[in-house]
């Protein structure tokens, strides 16, 4: 007779570990995460970082401050503009120089512009993780607008360093506002669409509504900024709780969500390029004239004593921390990255959910892998 | 009853939800230009880089073989990773006298990161950013290049 073979339960279940990355599609980068497994559930989740150390932090300690700016385009690189603003506000802050409201407000459009073609890659590619691939192909084609303008202006597409400390490199392209105009009434036709294909989907619905769920309490003792922190309620945008360039004369809404589950993040992330647009709209008609740097020493030296900035890039908040000796280079660097903070949380979250819905956690907390190994 | 009704309504709204998915993606079938982005490379020979893209960083020279650059190291200085190196050479001008001039201005396009600090602090203006993008060559050798043109000279009236 056959001995039939027995099924097993999920407690008589073994555990077992797979690797996630370091070279898998859904972790966009070189992140390793061992996931221990029960059958499909996810017990545990452990991400190894380091596969793309850079030593940026280190190698800032031997260059000038002005050369710091290229560096950190590479840390996460979709929100290039904004950390070359970081630095750039830091060093200002220290040499205590005054900005003309040109820069001011030229920084604050293409920090803006930045965040609305971060989102849009993040859209494409987290509607690919979950099986959307039409969603990559719209999502890029929107970004290349955004990407050509920043090309005209700034002659880089991803990595602009279009800030130095005490301005601008040079000024904006004489077409820059038409292009603004121009893309910000095509995106918003273009939105809606966004909505359509994926945000009412009920796949879409099945696969991120309740997974993944961060509470309020959780979001702050792990520190989770950005778009992912909103999302659990967490009020965390530093572009309204201490304004830098010229965030203290535009309104816009804090997107603040209460439920803290993926879709939820997902949705955080749509409402942020609608505030992001009218944000640019109440600019771009009125950028002041005015020059576009100001007269800098040619070594920029800072006085002793420590330094910093945060700013919020478009997945959190980054803390430039300078300490510097009076010399030309600073004597320590430390960049506190949103990526890093964002991904602490990743195993808090994912427990208990099957392992494609880590997939979804992951990709709904947008990491850039760069950022958080630096 | 009210489960069923639900079940069903559920079917419905996803139908739906898929169907104006569909809408959308159906619709650009009929509209096909606005899709596409760049025809590259079927577009190679009409196709026009913005005026400041960051191809590669070129020393313009005039139709007299002439250049600006006075070989006065600023740009090597500020470069953040050793892309350009400046070497000099003593030439006696006309009236005698002894001057540094430069001999050849190196510049390493494989290491070049595009910050655009040697093209913004060079105080004679004499180097630029091209618009060439297809920098692949076969031998590494090939991306280090020599800036000043052999036999150049500088520009007359650029101290
Ligand atoms: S290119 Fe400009 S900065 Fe560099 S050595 Fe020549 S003159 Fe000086
Ligand atoms: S663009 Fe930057 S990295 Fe390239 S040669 Fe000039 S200073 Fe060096």
């Amino acid at each position: 007779m056959e001995e039939k073979e027995k099924i097993a339960t999920p407690d008589e279940l073994q555990e077992y570990f797979i690797n996630m990355g370091p070279q898998h599609p859904s972790t966009h980068g070189v992140l390793r995460l061992l996931v221990s497994l029960k059958g499909e559930m996810v017990q545990s989740v452990q991400p190894h970082v380091g596969y793309i150390h850079s030593g940026i932090e280190k190698m800032c300690e031997s260059i000038t401050y002005p050369q710091i700016i290229h560096l950190t385009d590479r840390m996460d690189y979709l929100s290039a503009h904004i950390n070359n603003e970081a630095v750039c506000l830091n060093v200002e802050k220290a040499l205590e120089v005054d900005i003309p409201d040109r820069i001011k407000v030229i920084r604050t459009i293409m920090s803006e512009l930045t965040r609305i073609q971060s989102h849009q890659l993040w859209w494409a590619s987290f509607g690919m993780d979950l099986g959307g691939l039409t969603c990559f192909f719209y999502g890029l084609r929107d970004r290349e607008k955004v990407l050509d303008i920043f090309e005209e202006t700034c002659g880089g597409r991803m990595i602009v360093s279009y800030s130095c400390p005490g301005g601008l490199m040079y000024d904006i392209h004489p077409n820059f506002q038409k292009r603004v105009k121009d893309f910000i009434k095509y995106f918003r036709k273009i939105l809606p669409e966004y909505d359509q294909l994926l945000s009412g989907n009920v796949i879409f619905h099945e696969r991120s509504k309740g997974i993944g769920k961060l509470t309020k309490e959780d979001a702050i003792s792990f520190g989770i900024t950005g778009p992912s922190g909103r999302a659990s309620g967490f009020s965390c945008d530093v572009r309204k709780h201490e304004p830098y360039s010229a965030y203290d004369r535009v309104h816009f809404n804090e997107v603040l969500l209460t439920e803290g589950d993926t879709f939820s993040r997902y949705i955080a992330r749509i409402e942020e390029m609608r505030e992001s647009m009218n944000i640019i709209e109440q600019l771009i008609d009125n950028i002041p004239e005015g020059p576009f740097t100001v007269k800098m020493k040619p070594v920029i030296k800072l006085p002793e004593g420590e330094y910093y900035q945060r700013v919020e890039t478009a997945r959190g908040e980054l803390g430039v921390f300078v300490i510097s000796d009076g010399n030309k280079n600073p004597y320590r660097v430390k960049f506190r990255s949103p990526n890093f903070c964002n991904l602490s949380v990743l195993d808090h979250i994912s427990r208990g959910f099957k392992i494609a819905d880590l997939v979804a956690i992951g990709g709904s907390l947008d990491l850039i892998i760069p950022d958080i190994d630096r | 009853m009210r489960s069923i009704i639900n079940y069903l309504k559920e079917i419905i709204f996803g139908v739906w939800s898929l169907l104006k998915g569909m809408k959308v993606t159906g619709s650009y079938f009929f509209r096909p230009s606005t899709i596409v982005t760049q025809k590259y490379p079927s577009n190679r020979k009409d196709l026009v880089m913005f005026d400041r893209f960051k191809g590669e960083v070129v020393m313009p020279h005039n139709e007299k073989n002439e250049h600006k650059c006075t070989g006065c190291g600023i740009c090597e200085l500020n470069c953040p990773n050793g892309t350009i190196e400046i070497i000099s050479k003593t030439i006696i001008t006309e009236d005698g006298k002894k001057k540094k001039a430069i001999d050849k201005h190196i510049y390493r396009l494989s290491m070049c990161t595009f910050c655009g600090l040697c093209v913004k602090t060079c105080p004679s203006n004499a180097l630029a950013f091209s618009q060439k993008f297809e920098h692949a060559v076969f031998n590494r050798a090939l991306l280090i290049k020599t800036l000043n043109k052999p036999g150049s000279q500088l520009m007359k009236g650029v101290e």
